[in-house]
């Protein structure tokens, strides 16, 4: 093109929504089922998690129902355990792995000035692997009783300890199908992350060396190293447990000479770096999030690399602390509590930089901002449980325990799940071409954060007087009552506020205001293109020269390559 | 989007197939090693015979075979290279030839264990163990094969572009990792399993 | 520089602050409600003290100590690094918080890092880590490695879905779900007890917080710990591995006893009990070897040898059935010979469909094993 005539502000008309120019249900079902669309894979990703996410959110409100008061008969025990077994398996597996997939898939390209991701029909493969695997998850509660009715959901917990998963202990074939959903969405995960590797060694666009990625690209980009080398182990798993269970094999089969606690190492060095997996997309999406709304860069760009690179690989060498009463020496139990407690200062930095980012700056609370701020606060009480739980000698006292419980709801929902909102209220107009309401957003924030401290602080306290997880009821006078009780009331605020993000979602794509390109007037490549973006994302493939692409063409008299 | 005064620099980054397989290489080779892992946790565990030195014997002409089958596919590469598809087929088809051997060895020592010497995976840990390592690497020597013959009937029907070279190498390069691994797996359960229990 | 759509204004701030303030009245009421949790337990008969809030702040007992120690060190390092960090975020979203249209007309001060800062909110955490590394280290050794004296008391504990069963290998006694144990002095000799643990089927975990941290029972390994009470009464526990169905009924007491009454009772549990001669309990004694209980149960000095359930030699000595599911009441002995699913659903022992005579003389029979 002759750059005489080139003009710059011409835009290639793009559709006005997705879906708008199509017409008919039919046709939309046919393009989602046959696209290879990293956007429309995406936003199909996360539909996916958030339809699990509902699913298994009222899993976990029946089994608050249940210990709501003690000895109480709302469940019978075999019921409970399925609950607890399928809400983990399914808030990892079903909603967690797809919702940061999907936020990768949708805006890697993007971000890095890419027309799609390196293998497009791979991608497609990958989300169509998962979802099949989520439906073969929940159809164990009609096939598993087979002919002889036994058996029905997993029930063995999410990470399956042996040998309560050997064929005398798990009879029918409700197990069977924990481990090959498991076995599947793990494939789907693994073909997921070689394409976010390759699509950002190499489809960047002119200009952008890796030191002016957007972090959330570099923390995607250590996400998808970890997922190669952590998911093999649980593959590994599930096909030792499929021979121990119809082969006959001796893996941990403890009359043979096997090992119960082989199991847990294996699972476990997948298991550890998977919770890292699930996190390091949170704190992307608040590297993102955090310096458009303080309007100033994220501080310390390089130091953050640097701790996402080494809490990935710390976090490859922790994996133990979650067996501190298993009856390891004390060598191997102080080992991994050294090894844990390192993890914690990279991870640590992060949230000095966060706070640096907003200091100094002009904070904007838009919905974006206010869920990472809530992020910050919650992620820090996190962090600090756990440091608590590196302590091996306390985790003989807070392993198993609702003080678990409590520490992890606080990373996944107090930390991960609000930098989800964050992200999906940043990208919606971007995605959806329509803002999303604040008021309403502002009404789930409020309830959602509410009962998300009411259901779970409590649990910290139960902890600690001794009551563990994973069972379905309690005697009264353990001291235990009141600390359920008000932890199931904080269901009621938190549906609440999840009910008010559904009608958001809804009723923003319907009557919400039009966005523009750049409605946040933010500094990444995703927003130099329309809202939606149009199927090759951009007009002509841009070029780079700093950070902020965006931030040089706004302010040509005080360009980010000036400095960096 | 460009702005006027960026300099331009000659912009390469790396092959996306290259990038692809030493990640599947990665991925691989961490499912191997917990496998391995595992084989080396229940070194000397079992409660029952057979034990490894009674019954392992070192697979030499079989290993001998796979290992000279990564010589023949560069020989076979570097035909391509110079345009002799002649030889490139010969020696892309020698390679075949020495996999398929080695499978084949694979099966009759299996034979020989099941029905012989009475180890099963289901006989004791050793059995558990030695038949999902070898089994696992025997599956990926299956997967390379087909996908070499794959290759080989494609190239004789014509229908191998030219510029195909670099697909090529990278199921070269997979196929190096099979060999790669069997190297690991032979010295562990062959050489120091067999002398320590 | 395009402006904000979506609604900025200043109601959405107005409203952060009100409910944080909310949310500090909520906690402090909190933590009075968790003060009060932790009550003066209440007495019983039997088993002195009754210390069913298992609080591991209100450790009684050596290793549990040792625990509580660390604990609050850490506690108040966590504590004091949330305190100064919060200050830090709420001191920032107040402070440069975006005042109006006035503060949109330029960006602020565009900061990239600072080195010095980085390395000061680097190296503080380093030096945290490390005074947190020792303490573990040290507490981790102490509880671990602690030699038992050479006549500790000895008690083997095996795992089972989901009851325990009990053994004292040098005193020859074989009993369920109940540990009893002489308590230890601060002067004087120390009386350790040391626990052995196992397990006949999958992974459980001895879980007595005020007593020690939790170790777990898993088949085909040898467990150690042990626990070392300076205050006598009955302390709670639970199974804290989740071991399939009956998970949460599978809980486990300890009682401790002065030296001189541990010893009455050990002498106690030696004493198998006779066979009674006549009566409703004679003809239970009868139907006991005439159905099946024989094939599960053992009873000391019968030909009852049975390994599978529990021993029901001294079962009147316990304060519960069903490992803790309910008290030990004759009602609750007879509704579970009747039918132990009516009880704990999924238990491993079925109904035995016994005759409404049978359960009767059953029943009183096994009341004569005390």
């Amino acid at each position: 093109m002759n750059p005489d005539t080139f003009d710059p502000n011409f835009k290639i008309p793009a559709p006005e929504r997705i879906g708008d120019e199509r017409g008919s249900l039919t046709r939309l079902v046919q393009e989602m089922v046959f696209t290879v669309d990293h956007k429309r894979l995406g936003l199909m990703y996360i539909g996916s998690g958030l339809l699990f996410f509902v699913i298994a959110g009222i899993m976990a409100a029946m089994i608050r129902i249940q210990l709501a008061v003690p000895r109480n008969d709302f469940l019978e025990p075999d019921v409970f355990n399925r609950l607890f077994t399928m809400h983990g398996t399914a808030m990892v597996f079903l909603v967690g792995m797809p919702i940061i997939f999907g936020f990768a898939n949708y805006l890697v390209p993007l971000m890095i000035g890419a027309r799609d991701m390196a293998f497009p029909r791979l991608n497609a493969f990958g989300f169509w692997v998962f979802f099949f695997s989520g439906l073969l998850l929940y159809f164990s509660y009609l096939g598993a009783p087979g002919l002889y009715a036994a058996g029905s959901a997993p029930d063995v917990g999410w990470f399956a300890y042996s040998p309560l998963t050997a064929k005398a202990f798990s009879r029918g074939h409700s197990t069977d199908y924990w481990t090959l959903s498991l076995l599947m969405g793990g494939i789907g995960s693994l073909v997921t992350s070689i394409n976010i590797i390759v699509t950002t060694l190499c489809l960047r666009c002119k200009g952008m060396i890796l030191g002016r990625m957007p972090l959330f690209v570099w923390l995607f980009l250590v996400v998808a190293f970890l997922v190669i080398i952590a998911i093999p182990p649980l593959s590994a798993c599930q096909i030792m447990l499929i021979l121990d269970r119809y082969f006959g094999a001796k893996f941990f089969d403890t009359q043979a000479g096997g090992s119960a606690v082989l199991w847990q190492h294996f699972f476990w060095i997948f298991g550890h770096p998977e919770v890292y997996i699930l996190i390091l997309p949170g704190f992307a999406i608040a590297s993102e999030v955090i310096p458009v709304f303080s309007r100033k860069p994220i501080f310390g760009y390089p130091v953050m690399v640097a701790a996402s690179v080494m809490i990935a690989f710390i976090s490859l060498g922790v994996w133990a602390h979650h067996m501190f009463s298993v009856g390891m020496t004390s060598i191997g139990n102080t080992f991994f509590a050294i090894s844990t407690l390192l993890v914690a200062i990279p991870t640590g930095i992060k949230i000095f930089n966060w706070i640096g980012t907003m200091y100094g700056g002009k904070l904007r609370f838009e919905l974006p901002m206010l869920f990472c701020i809530g992020f910050l606060f919650q992620f820090l009480i996190a962090g600090l449980t756990g440091v608590m739980l590196a302590i091996a000698p306390f985790d003989w006292q807070l392993t198993d325990s609702y003080f678990v419980v409590a520490h992890f709801h606080y990373v996944l929902i107090g930390g991960l799940l609000f930098t989800i909102f964050a992200g999906i209220y940043y990208w919606y107009p971007k995605a959806l071409g329509k803002m999303p309401d604040f008021r309403l957003g502002l009404c789930h924030f409020i309830l959602f954060t509410v009962g998300f401290h009411i259901t779970f602080f409590p649990q910290h306290i139960a902890g600690f007087l001794g009551m563990p997880r994973r069972i379905y009821t309690y005697d009264t006078g353990r001291g235990w009552d009141a600390w359920n009780l008000i932890s199931t009331i904080g269901v009621i605020f938190q549906a609440a506020g999840i009910l008010f993000f559904v009608v958001n979602l809804i009723y923003s794509y319907i009557w919400g205001k039009k966005a523009g390109d750049d409605p946040w007037d933010a500094w990444s490549l995703e927003w130099s293109t329309t809202s939606p973006p149009p199927s090759y994302n951009f007009e002509t493939i841009p070029e780079v020269r700093s950070r902020r692409p965006l931030w040089d063409l706004k302010h040509p008299d005080d360009p980010d390559w000036k400095y960096e | 989007m460009s702005t006027a005064a960026a300099p331009s620099t000659d912009w390469k980054l790396p092959s996306t197939r290259k990038v692809a397989v030493i990640s599947l290489i990665l991925t691989e080779s961490a499912l191997f090693t917990i496998f391995l892992v595992a084989y080396l946790f229940y070194m000397g565990k079992s409660l029952n015979p057979p034990y490894p030195a009674q019954v392992l014997e070192f697979p030499l002409l079989a290993t001998i075979a796979l290992l000279s089958s990564s010589i023949t596919i560069v020989i076979s590469e570097r035909a391509l290279h110079a345009g002799k598809k002649g030889a490139f087929h010969l020696w892309w088809a020698i390679t075949i030839a020495l996999g398929a051997y080695f499978l084949w060895f694979t099966a009759m020592e299996w034979k020989h264990l099941i029905f012989e010497r009475d180890l099963t995976l289901a006989t004791n840990v050793f059995g558990t163990t030695f038949y999902s390592l070898v089994g696992l690497h025997a599956s990926h020597v299956i997967i390379g094969l087909f996908l070499l013959t794959l290759v080989l009937v494609l190239s004789l029907l014509g229908k191998v572009p030219a510029d195909h070279t670099e697909h090529l190498e990278m199921i070269s390069w997979y196929w190096h990792f099979v060999d790669v691994i069997w190297i690991v797996v032979v010295t562990v359960v062959y050489i120091i399993s067999t002398r320590i229990t | 520089m395009s402006p904000l759509s979506g609604g900025s204004d200043t109601r959405g701030e107005v409203n952060i602050f009100r409910a944080i303030a909310g949310a500090v009245r909520k906690g402090g009421s909190l933590v009075l409600a968790w003060a009060l949790a932790a009550q003066a337990p209440a007495q019983s008969t039997d088993g002195g003290i009754m210390r069913p809030v298992a609080d591991m702040f209100q450790p009684l007992s050596r290793p549990a100590e040792m625990i509580h120690e660390s604990a609050v060190l850490v506690l108040m390092i966590t504590a004091a690094i949330f305190v100064v960090v919060t200050a830090m975020l709420v001191f920032v979203v107040w402070k440069f918080r975006r005042k109006g249209p006035e503060d949109d007309r330029e960006e602020p001060p565009q900061i990239y890092g600072s080195t010095h800062i980085e390395l000061a909110w680097t190296v503080i955490p380093i030096l945290i880590t490390f005074v947190l590394i020792l303490v573990t280290s040290r507490t981790i050794g102490e509880i671990q490695n602690a030699k038992m004296p050479e006549d500790a008391l000895k008690i083997r504990l095996v795992g089972h879905q989901w009851w325990w069963e009990v053994h004292y290998p040098d005193l020859g006694i074989i009993t369920a779900n109940e540990i009893h144990v002489p308590v230890s002095t601060r002067t004087g000799k120390p009386r350790p007890t040391e626990i052995i643990l196992e397990s006949a089927d999958v992974i459980h975990s001895f879980w007595v917080p005020q007593l020690a941290g939790k170790t777990d029972l898993v088949p085909n390994k040898r467990n150690r710990t042990w626990i070392e009470p300076f205050a006598t009464g009955t302390f709670f526990g639970n199974c804290a591995e989740y071991c399939g169905t009956q998970h949460a009924n599978m809980l486990i007491r300890v009682i401790v006893e002065e030296p001189a009454d541990f010893d009455k009772w050990a002498a106690n549990m030696q004493r198998a009990p006779g066979v009674p001669a006549e009566g409703l309990a004679a003809q239970g004694h009868r139907d006991f070897y005439g159905n099946s209980c024989v094939s599960c149960h053992r009873v000391d000095g019968t030909v009852a040898e049975g390994v599978f359930g529990p021993d029901l030699t001294k079962l009147m000595t316990r304060q519960t059935i069903g490992a803790g599911v309910a008290p030990l009441t004759p009602e609750n002995l007879r509704a579970w010979v009747r039918d132990p699913q009516s009880l704990k659903t999924g238990c491993l022992m079925p109904d035995m469909k016994l005759l409404d005579s049978e359960v009767d003389s059953i029943t009183a029979y096994l009341l004569t094993l005390k």
